[in-house]
C-alpha cells in the first residue's frame, strides 16, 4: 500500500489539549528540535539502514516512520498550548526570544533555544555501532519524557506523553533484539 | 492568529479513537514481526487486525473523508475533500 512515505490524516494517539499553557510548551520542544528528540530519532534510523545488514533494515524503516507520527504528536501539543497565547504570555513563559524569531511558528530547536543539528545524530556504518546508539537514543528519549512529566500536572498532556515515554521503552527492546539477530547471525557465517 | 478550528461531531471522535487503538495493535506487531518473522501467532493476529482497520477505515473516510492520499483513499462524491480541514492538529 505505500510505496512512498505516506501522510495519515490522524494522530497515532490523542493529544488533548483545555488551556493555553506555552511554559510546557517550551518543555516539549525539547523533544521536538532536542538532541534525543523524534526529528532526531527519524532521522537518525532512516538514514542508518543503507549499510546495516538486511536483517535488520524492516525495522530501522518501521522505527524511523513511527517517529515521524510522535513528531507530529508533539507539534500538535506545542501548536494547541501556544496558538492562542498573547506576546506578553510568551514572554512571561521565556518564549520571547523564539516569538521575535518565528512569532507563533515551531521551529527544531530544543527547550533552549539552539537549533537542530545533524550533529545530534550518528552513522558510523558500523551494525553494532549504530545499533547501540539507537538503544542509547531510546533511553535517553524515555529519561527526557520522565523528566518533562515529572515538570507537569496537566493530565491530559501527561497521558500522551506516557504513551510516548512507554513507544521509548517498546523500540529500545526492539533494537536491542536486533542486536541479538546481528550476533547470532556473524556466528553462524564463522562457523559455517 | 489561529482560525477557528472545525467543530467536528462526537462520531468523528469515536470513530478516530477506534482506529487509533486498532493501529497501535497493527503498529506494535510490525514492530515485533520485524525482529520474530516466524511468529504465527502474531502474523494470524495481524491479518485479523488488517481486516478490522480496513472495515473501520471504509466507514470513516465515507463519513468523514480520506485518510491518506497519493491514490491510496477513494474519491467520494466527486469532489477533492483531501486537503479540506481538519488535519490532525486542528481537533
Amino acid at each position: 500500500m505505500k510505496a512512498i512515505w505516506i501522510y495519515e490524516k490522524k494522530l497515532q494517539y490523542p493529544v488533548r489539549v483545555s488551556k493555553c499553557d506555552p511554559k510546557l510548551a517550551k518543555m516539549l520542544i525539547e523533544q521536538y528540535g532536542g538532541a534525543d528528540g523524534e526529528l532526531s530519532a527519524a532521522l537518525r534510523y532512516l538514514n542508518q539502514r543503507y549499510s546495516i545488514p538486511d536483517k535488520v533494515i524492516g525495522l530501522l524503516t518501521d522505527i524511523g516512520t513511527e517517529e515521524f507520527a510522535h513528531l507530529e504528536m508533539i507539534a500538535t501539543m506545542v501548536y494547541k498550548l501556544t496558538k492562542d497565547a498573547t506576546p506578553e504570555q510568551l514572554r512571561a513563559a521565556g518564549l520571547a526570544d523564539h516569538y521575535v524569531n518565528h512569532g507563533h511558528a515551531l521551529f527544531y530547536h530544543d527547550a533552549a533555544g539552539n537549533p537542530w543539528t545533524a550533529t545530534y545524530i550518528q552513522a558510523k556504518g558500523d551494525p553494532i555501532a549504530d545499533l547501540y546508539e539507537d538503544i542509547a537514543a531510546e533511553e535517553k528519549a524515555r529519561a527526557t519524557y520522565q523528566w518533562i512529566i515529572d515538570n507537569t500536572d496537566d493530565p491530559d498532556i501527561v497521558d500522551s506523553l506516557r504513551f510516548l515515554r512507554e513507544r521509548e521503552v517498546v523500540h529500545s527492546l526492539r533494537f536491542r533484539e536486533a542486536v541479538e539477530i546481528l550476533k547470532e547471525y556473524n556466528s553462524t557465517k564463522k562457523m559455517f | 492568529m489561529s482560525e477557528t478550528p472545525p467543530q467536528m461531531p462526537k462520531a468523528y471522535y469515536q470513530y478516530l479513537h477506534e482506529l487509533q487503538s486498532i493501529d497501535f495493535v497493527l503498529c506494535e506487531l510490525t514492530l515485533y514481526l520485524d525482529t520474530h518473522p516466524e511468529d504465527e501467532q502474531a502474523l494470524a493476529q495481524f491479518t485479523q487486525f488488517q481486516k478490522r482497520k480496513h472495515n473501520l477505515m471504509t466507514q470513516f473516510e465515507a463519513a468523514f473523508g480520506p485518510l491518506y492520499e497519493f491514490g491510496v483513499s477513494p474519491i467520494s462524491g466527486g469532489k477533492w475533500t483531501w486537503s479540506q480541514t481538519p488535519w490532525p492538529w486542528q481537533v
